[in-house]
């Protein structure tokens, strides 16, 4: 039984990664970029989703779609002002710059609203459902929940909507796509958008489990679920599903089974072994050479 | 219809294009040819959008194409089928014509046009839920210019169509660009194949290092003997 809870307690885990690991992955699916900044929209969106309960009370809904709100308006304007500009530079300047960009909002999080940790308050009542002598806590039902929701949704957009094939058009070759009449700064403002919105829904499920708000709240979640995305296969929608998934639940088994200290360091030896084997990812594409 | 005066193009330092002037009739077949290297893909990316000329002018029917943003030329009715195809490889070849559609606003005649495409290249009806990427050379080709006439473009332009293909297909495919342009398509067409570009062109251009070197009728310049020389084997 112990087997099955911590399975499931992976999962759950592994749903936050996973859409997080969304928001890496199309953006390094279209813009072909990696947006390392995107763990501290997650940091905003918690930070919104703090004051907008605590200080303003606000009803739960309202605070998610506040946070949300906000998190795209930051995304979209973070790739106006600071991405945009470099499209035609190189891939390091834009890194440099997405790093920028981080440490920018860390500091701009740490100057407002200092560094000390607020605590979250809880939004999900203890307790769950119990299967025989499983039981599941409903923060762990309504993350999984968020995240097979928030698959289905996408992957329906990506391929039955007008905007979602335009999407994989730039992904594949934006010369053409423009000649397709596609405006390829409008797609990735979008996908910025989408990545941003999901970055928020991340932060509000990230508080329920780990109830403290601190300015470089994002930065270890971002990073394992870059992980995630590469370990998935890179600019794969299911890849980023599956690896984070997968990643939650390795992480909870080392914590579980082998060592709470060594956990981490456990998941980053699984990915090293997998990108050894397989360096596309899990779900990733072979890259074609051109002729 | 198209007309392009004193266009210059260059990439970073280099000059490509070193200020050319042409024109495109109303329901003519023109073609550029030129060795490697002489600037047609330039010309025609300078066209479409995707590269922007240092100076010149490019008009399209009194407009000033390049004061327009790229996305936005094909809804003025140019189309531009890209060397080496460009397909996109993972979508079907029918989420391909879809695209090719993207820019226009009559959806409801858009079947009607796919119908269109369907009877000119009746390979690609039989492949529609293969991905792109699974196709022939060939086939390749002929969705790359079915995804070009579901912008239902007044002008069509061709880089380079026979690129890598048999004998038989080019054969195929050069009679195909005379049905579209019979059926009232006016057609730019650069190819490195003079020979057969010259024997349906109305009129032609040789494209030279970045300079436009002789001009004339399609029968002209194939009896023309520099262009024998240079363009046609002897």
């Amino acid at each position: 039984m112990d087997f099955l809870s911590y399975l499931i307690n992976g999962l759950g885990l592994g749903s936050v990664y996973a859409i997080i690991a969304l928001g890496y992955t199309m953006v390094y699916g279209i813009a072909k970029m990696l947006n390392f900044a995107h763990g501290d929209v997650i940091m905003i969106g918690a930070y919104v989703a703090f004051f907008a309960l605590n200080n303003f009370g606000l009803p739960l809904p309202a605070a998610v779609i506040l946070s949300i709100v906000v998190c795209t308006a930051l995304g979209v304007t973070v790739e106006r002002l600071a991405y945009k500009p470099l499209r035609q530079a190189s891939s390091l300047s834009v890194l440099i710059t997405a790093i920028g960009v981080s440490y920018f909002l860390q500091n701009a999080a740490q100057l407002l609203w200092s560094s000390s940790t607020k605590v979250f308050p809880t939004i999900i009542p203890n307790g769950g459902i119990s299967l025989g002598a499983l039981s599941i806590s409903y923060l762990t039902l309504i993350t999984i929940t968020t995240c097979v929701l928030v698959m289905i949704c996408l992957t329906l957009f990506i391929n039955r909507t007008k905007t979602g094939r335009a999407m994989r058009a730039c992904s594949e070759d934006k010369g053409a796509s423009t000649l397709m009449g596609i405006n390829v700064n409008r797609i990735i403002s979008i996908t910025f958008a989408i990545g941003s919105g999901l970055a928020a829904i991340a932060a509000v499920l990230l508080c329920a489990t780990y109830p403290s708000v601190f300015p470089t709240l994002g930065a270890m979640p971002g990073i394992k679920a870059f992980t995630a995305a590469v370990f998935g296969g890179i600019g794969s929608i299911p890849g980023a599903f599956l690896g984070g998934l997968l990643l939650g639940v390795i992480e909870i088994f080392a914590k579980a089974y082998i060592s709470t200290q060594l956990s981490d360091a456990i998941v980053f030896a699984v990915l090293i072994i997998v990108l050894l084997i397989k360096p596309t990812g899990l779900l990733g594409k072979r890259v074609r050479e051109k002729v | 219809m198209l007309k392009i005066t004193d266009l210059k193009v260059s990439y970073g330092m280099i000059e490509a294009i070193k200020g050319i002037s042409f024109e495109v009739r109303d329901g003519e077949i023109v073609t550029l040819i030129g060795a490697n290297g002489a600037g047609k893909t330039t010309t025609m990316h300078a066209i479409s959008g995707l590269l922007k000329p240092t100076s010149g002018s490019i008009m399209l029917d009194g407009t000033e194409l390049t004061q327009i943003a790229p996305h936005k030329i094909v809804s003025l009715g140019l189309a531009q089928v890209p060397e080496g195809r460009r397909v996109f490889a993972e979508q079907t070849v029918q989420e391909n014509l879809i695209l090719g559609a993207y820019s226009r606003k009559d959806k409801e005649n858009i079947g009607a046009d796919l119908e269109y495409v369907f009877s000119l290249f009746p390979r690609l009806q039989e492949r529609s839920t293969q991905t792109a990427g699974t196709l022939s050379g060939g086939e390749q080709q002929m969705l790359a210019m079915g995804r070009a006439l579901m912008a239902k473009p007044s002008i069509l332009l061709l880089d380079e169509p026979s690129m890598g293909l048999s004998p038989l297909l080019v054969s195929e495919i050069f009679h195909i660009i005379e049905e579209i342009n019979q059926k009232g398509t006016t057609v730019l067409l650069v190819e490195q194949n003079a020979k057969r570009a010259l024997s349906i062109a109305n009129r032609a251009y040789v494209l030279e290092t970045g300079y436009i070197t002789l001009s004339g009728t399609g029968e002209e310049l194939a009896r023309d003997e520099r262009v024998k020389k240079s363009y046609l084997g002897g």
